[in-house]
């Protein structure tokens, strides 16, 4: 072999299918190709121009389509293409471009017969691929490479532990060693099953907690603490952890709802590793989430106005990789989620600490973690018992008022049914809101509950998260029990109906604008939302995120089996229609909204679209008969 | 004699051609001259090009030899790996130890190695008819004139397109590059790596003279693609 080609071999030798070819093989390719280098953004290959050559991706990468356009697959160094036309027709029937600076080695037809001809593992990969590769790009569709990525990936070690009697010299000193910034703290034995597992040497362990870098600061050194103080005793309790086959998305998820930047990983029970947020970042440095991130550097309500642009340019980024609704919707609330968080941590700087204890509640789509980048706040104020109102109101209105302008400057315009904490009704202390919530409940009527629906769409952003999750509690162990407050739910979640006829001939709102488009929320995607979250609510569901009710729902018996599936499938549909159409008028630089016109959506689109009403549809005629007006009810 | 300088970008390189291929008395010399080179307003994609590369015993054409060349030919759209040329010749003064680390090539293949005579007839015919692609042209340009001089009794000179040079007209001549010079920051690096990483170009293992004619094609694919246009006029490009 010549010396001067080891370097084009080695390469090669690298990657399937080139790794099981015999050396002579490899010789024979590495001798043959021919190189050429495309600039980012160029074609590679053209529809239906003839090919000659199999196309190795030496560095960069490529992008392959289907004839009509849409995205077949994404390729990366190591990857071949053309192979399939070359075993058919010779013309290009997938067309590829480059998306970064990139080479490629031709390998010429002759020498590609010539491999599929002796050697049978590259014959059925070249072969078999397609099928595969099919199956595999429509995933890749949806899921961009963070998104199906599993977290152990990004592990390169195992944990630093130590016991709980180690003392905090011994543990910092096994840190510095080791190079980590956090060490997981261990007791034998331990009594939280959740916790608990057992090594290589039969003993029994429980991971008590995590003690990083910043908590040796915090909670030794600034405490004055001596050395020999057992690392036990400083640790702190809440622990936050990921499986290690969940993807990198989720883990970067958890890190920014818990706002930690340590994770421990684990393997079913048993630690692998701690991954930092810096290696999230390094892997995925332009996710649309490290905006999140951003949003806790700004220092006033300016700055974070100036990320609302980001904000849009990572939605449509989502978007264009393929993200799914759920994906979409939990990122744009995660980065909603921020902003509030922010803004009450600039409040309370500005207004200083609160006079009682509070929790900030979320209502609607961010409480269930669908946020589209159309979106109005909707928020409450759950206070502390011991809050006077003569002595604490100023304050909270205060605190309520900052955060709510602060939103809307960022893009999340005022409620128009003033569901926000600086409405009074809603600024209340907790046995308030279990009154008004047990009001609801008991005394229902389809007129009162018709502004109160979105309460039960509940979650907290920030402060004492115990006050909405007892709010939770009580509504998950109280709805199953009040037929009438269902039945109200119910007949509420009739009054929106999906348009059946829309594509025959255009659809006119009873408002009288649009006149010629589909306000697919209004139409769509709220009643399905609505719908769900009736049968949630009797199934006793304590979810917020409609996917993870219908989880719920579907453990149950009150839809028919594979009922559960249909909603999810419309239910995403209608999602995804909504979102690609407001990344489309992002990128026209139009005002994004939730209507779509039925010119603009391609035939394959509409059909499945009038699908997903139809289901919408039967699933709201199901729920009036599920949940009947109990009959002495209806005789009044 | 019509006597190019190298630092002349818009020589008349055909009149030059034709006039040396009247005069030549060497049969090589004078069928290389002969092969006509595409005109001076021929697109840079229907250029037929060869990548050049040689490793010498040191920087001066003078006291120093060539010990290695490649090339591999080449266009705008293809590097033909499979038609690349690599030979190992033995320079006519002994090799001092301290370059054969660097240039990887050993003293039993060098003491076996021709004298470079016996492969510039191929040489010549490999390059005739193609315009040269160089990584700095102040190196193969007098070397191989030195080399021929001695063999032949004729000089030998022809257009080529230095990789390095475009280079340099960006990030060394460009008025925002002197502009930055000013300001006393370090010069971009423009040796063929560092060039090539700016392109997203793989690194390959440096001083092989085939390697390195080869990462000279690819280098210049890159600029053609970045900077250039397909059909950029070649006397824009040559010197």
């Amino acid at each position: 072999m010549d010396v001067e080609l080891l370097d084009i071999r080695q390469h090669m030798g690298k990657f399937p299918p080139f790794d099981a070819l015999s050396d002579d093989l490899l010789d024979l390719i590495a001798t043959h190709v021919e190189i050429s280098y495309f600039k980012a953004g160029s074609d590679i290959l053209l529809f239906d121009q003839p090919v000659t050559d199999l196309c190795y991706i030496r560095s960069g990468a490529v992008e392959v389509y289907r004839r009509k356009g849409e995205l077949y697959n994404r390729l990366g160094e190591g990857d071949i293409f053309g192979h399939f036309s070359l075993l058919r027709s010779h013309r290009v029937s997938f067309p590829a471009k480059a998306i970064e600076d990139t080479l490629i080695y031709f390998i010429p037809d002759e020498v590609f017969q010539t491999l599929c001809a002796e050697d049978d593992n590259f014959a059925d990969f070249v072969e078999l691929e397609r099928p595969r590769l099919e199956t595999a790009a429509e995933q890749q569709r949806k899921d961009n490479d963070m998104m199906i990525t599993r977290i152990r990936k990004l592990l390169s070690r195992y944990p630093v532990m130590v016991e709980t009697t180690t003392s905090v010299q011994q543990a910092a000193c096994q840190m510095g060693e080791a190079q980590a910034s956090a060490v997981l703290v261990l007791e034998e034995g331990g009594d939280d099953p959740r916790l608990r597992f057992t090594d290589g040497e039969e003993r029994t362990w429980q991971i008590r907690g995590i003690m990083t870098n910043s908590d040796f600061r915090a909670r030794v050194v600034a405490q004055g603490l001596a050395p020999s103080t057992p690392v036990g005793e400083v640790v702190s309790s809440r622990l936050i952890t990921i499986q290690s086959d969940e993807s990198v998305y989720e883990a970067m998820l958890t890190m920014l709802r818990n706002n930690v930047h340590h994770l421990p990983v684990l393997y079913r029970r048993r630690p692998v590793g701690i991954v930092h947020l810096s290696d999230i970042i390094r892997y995925e440095t332009q996710s649309g989430l490290y905006l999140v991130g951003n949003i806790f550097s700004q220092s006033s309500v300016e700055g974070l106005e100036r990320l609302a642009s980001d904000v849009r340019a990572a939605f449509v980024r989502m978007v264009e990789e393929g993200a799914n609704s759920h994906m979409v919707g939990s990122a744009l609330s995660t980065i909603g989620r921020g902003f509030t968080r922010r803004l009450l941590e600039l409040a309370e700087d500005e207004l200083g600490p609160p006079p009682v204890p509070y929790c900030f509640m979320v209502n609607g789509s961010m409480a269930r973690n669908e946020q589209s980048i159309v979106t109005d706040q909707d928020n409450a104020l759950v206070l502390s018992d011991e809050f006077v109102p003569e002595q604490h109101d100023s304050y909270f209105l205060a605190l309520a008022k900052y955060v709510s302008d602060g939103l809307a400057a960022c893009g999340y315009t005022y409620c128009k049914g003033d569901v926000m904490a600086t409405n009074r009704q809603w600024r209340q202390p907790l046995r308030i809101w279990k009154a008004y919530f047990n009001d609801w409940m008991d005394n229902p009527t389809p007129e009162r509950l018709l502004h109160s629906s979105i309460f039960f769409d509940l979650d907290s952003v920030d402060g004492e998260e115990l006050y909405v999750e007892q709010l939770q509690d009580l509504v998950a162990e109280k709805a199953p029990q009040r037929p009438l407050f269902l039945a109200a739910m119910a007949r509420n979640a009739l009054n929106r109906t999906p348009p059946l006829g829309f594509f025959r001939t255009f659809v006119m709102e009873k408002d009288g604008k649009h006149n010629n488009s589909i306000n697919l929320k209004r139409r769509g995607t709220a009643p399905m939302v609505d719908v769900i979250r009736v049968h949630a609510m009797a199934a006793g569901s304590r979810a917020q995120n409609s996917f993870q009710r219908l989880d719920d729902i579907a453990e149950t018996q009150l839809l028919a089996p594979g009922a559960a599936d249909k909603l999810r499938y419309a239910l995403e549909f209608m999602c995804m229609s909504r979102i690609r159409h407001q990344a489309i008028d992002l990128q026209e630089e139009r005002m994004p909204d939730n209507n779509i016109e039925p010119e603009n959506v391609a035939d394959a689109e509409r059909h499945t679209l009038k699908d997903a009403f139809q289901v919408l549809s039967n699933a709201q005629k199901f729920l009036k008969f599920r949940y009947p007006m109990p009959a002495n009810r209806r005789a009044q | 004699m019509l006597r190019i300088r190298s630092t002349q970008r818009l020589a008349d390189w055909p009149g030059y051609m034709s006039q040396r291929a009247d005069q030549a008395r060497d049969g090589a010399l004078a069928s290389f001259f002969a092969t006509p080179l595409p005109a001076p307003d021929t697109p840079i994609k229907d250029v037929p090009m060869v990548a050049l590369d040689m490793e010498t015993t040191g920087l001066d054409e003078r006291h120093h030899a060539i010990v290695s060349l490649g090339v591999v030919p080449f266009t705008l759209d293809r590097i033909r790996v499979s038609q690349r040329r690599y030979w190992v010749v033995k320079p006519p003064r002994v090799l001092v130890e301290s370059s054969i680390a660097y240039h990887h090539i050993t003293h039993s293949e060098i003491a076996q190695a021709p004298d470079l005579d016996a492969i510039l007839d191929e040489l010549l015919e490999r390059l005739a008819g193609r315009i040269v692609v160089v990584h700095f042209r102040h190196i193969e340009r007098p070397f191989l004139n030195e080399a021929v001089k001695a063999r032949r009794g004729e000089s030998l000179m022809f257009p080529m397109i230095d990789t390095m040079s475009l280079e340099a007209r960006r990030h060394r001549q460009s008025m925002w590059a002197r502009f930055k010079r000013w300001l006393g920051r370090p010069p971009v690096p423009i040796r063929l790596q560092p060039s090539r990483e700016r392109y997203g170009l793989p690194a390959y293992q440096g001083h092989h003279a085939l390697v390195d004619a080869l990462a000279t094609a690819e280098l210049l694919q890159a600029q053609i693609a970045t900077h250039y246009h397909r059909d950029t006029p070649l006397r824009a490009l040559w010197c």
